[in-house]
């Protein structure tokens, strides 16, 4: 499970860069810091690889590899 | 900013995580890097101390980290946990410096205490400017860089800090950058565990000050796959002519020396000796 915790993210773009089947999208709304966030889409195409966790430098992102 | 989602790391900060660096700013990785090395070690985080300087680079352990964090003066983390070192030598102690604290104000501090072989772990983020204070040039900035303080393209050559590091004496010296944040937090683990002078340059992004630089402001992404296409390992590098390898990044575990003396071992050694005479 990919979760992301929206009020940390700074709108890098870093994590959807990095997502290797390309599921991580900026989604329309803002948070609370007035930026993009991003959000998952067809998550059951997600390798869990853990990219995403691993470069978002604002540790917004969490991969969860033994949760659905 | 609440951090609602449990991340794994989460247990090594003193409260919430929440680095102020710039969006996209390659602090945030590293930090992850050197904190999923501790946690594969499963070292005591207690055990480990922190040194940083003044920069940008300085906030990765400071106030965030929840063990012992010294934060100090610019271009002194080196000379503080030197001392740290020598009074507490049974500590870990990893020090979060920049490329204008190691290169410029802390070189001497940097070259003698590779020179020592002190057991020190030095991850030196290298933005290849003076992040905090508005984008100065650095003495790693490229050669022809326009900065805020070279506004006709800089006249001067850059260190190569890891070469400097290896002329110096270092026992360990890596070079990744953040794209490589697996390879480094392999090599940041193999540092900790290395008895010597360790001395880790991570390319990293600085979006904002050195975005500008290279024509990539506000884009850490290009950044990143910049990094990804100039970099080129050691091993392959080996084979590579200056001409082939002008312009690209050299990254890889360069040098690990085993079998040096270091100098807190060095220290008691002397004492015994002397305390027999
Ligand atoms: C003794 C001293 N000289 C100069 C400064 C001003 N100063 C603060 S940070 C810095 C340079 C920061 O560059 P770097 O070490 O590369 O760190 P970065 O912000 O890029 O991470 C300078 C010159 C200072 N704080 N103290
Ligand atoms: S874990 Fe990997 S595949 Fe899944 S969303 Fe993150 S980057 Fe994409
Ligand atoms: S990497 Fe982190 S900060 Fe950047 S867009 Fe993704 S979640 Fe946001
Ligand atoms: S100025 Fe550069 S190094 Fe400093 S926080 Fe911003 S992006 Fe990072
Ligand atoms: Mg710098």
């Amino acid at each position: 499970m990919v979760q992301i915790n929206k009020d940390a993210c700074k709108g890098c773009g870093i994590c959807i860069a990095m997502c290797p089947v390309k599921i991580l999208v900026f989604s329309d709304e803002l948070n609370s810091r007035g930026v993009h966030f991003p959000k998952i889409t067809q998550e059951e195409k997600c390798t869990k690889c853990e990219n995403c966790m691993i470069y978002c430098p604002d540790f917004a992102v969490v991969v969860k590899k033994d949760e659905k | 900013m609440k951090n609602t989602v449990g991340h794994p790391l989460k247990k090594y900060f003193r409260g919430e995580i929440n680095y102020t660096t710039c969006s996209g700013c390659g602090n945030g990785i590293i930090s992850q890097s050197i904190l999923r090395a501790i946690d594969e070690i499963a070292i005591i985080f207690d055990q480990i101390a922190f040194v940083s300087g003044i920069g940008c680079s300085g906030w990765i352990p400071s106030p965030s980290f929840n063990t012992d964090v010294l934060h100090v003066t610019h271009g002194r983390s080196i000379a503080f946990a030197t001392g740290l070192k020598l009074a507490a030598p049974q500590m870990k102690v990893i020090v979060c410096a920049g490329d204008g604290d190691t290169g410029a104000i802390g070189g001497n501090h940097f070259i003698h205490a590779a020179r020592r072989n002190i057991d020190l772990t030095v991850v030196c983020v290298n933005n290849g400017i003076f992040g905090m204070t508005g984008g100065q040039v650095a003495p790693t900035t490229p050669y022809n860089s326009v900065t805020t303080t070279t506004p006709y393209g800089s006249i001067e050559r850059p260190f190569d800090l890891s070469n400097l590091a290896i002329a110096a004496g270092a026992t360990f010296v890596a070079r990744w950058t953040t794209y490589h944040a697996r390879s480094l937090k392999n090599s940041i683990k193999k540092a900790i565990e290395h008895k010597g002078f360790s001395f880790i340059e991570v390319i990293s992004q600085c979006p904002v000050q050195y975005g500008k630089v290279i024509g990539m402001r506000n884009d850490p992404v290009s950044m990143l796959m910049h990094y990804k296409e100039c970099a080129v390992n050691i091993n392959k590098a080996k084979n590579m002519s200056a001409d082939e390898l002008k312009d690209k990044i050299i990254v890889g575990e360069l040098v690990e020396k085993k079998n040096i003396p270091e100098l807190t071992d060095e220290i008691k050694r002397l004492r015994r000796e002397a305390s027999r005479k």
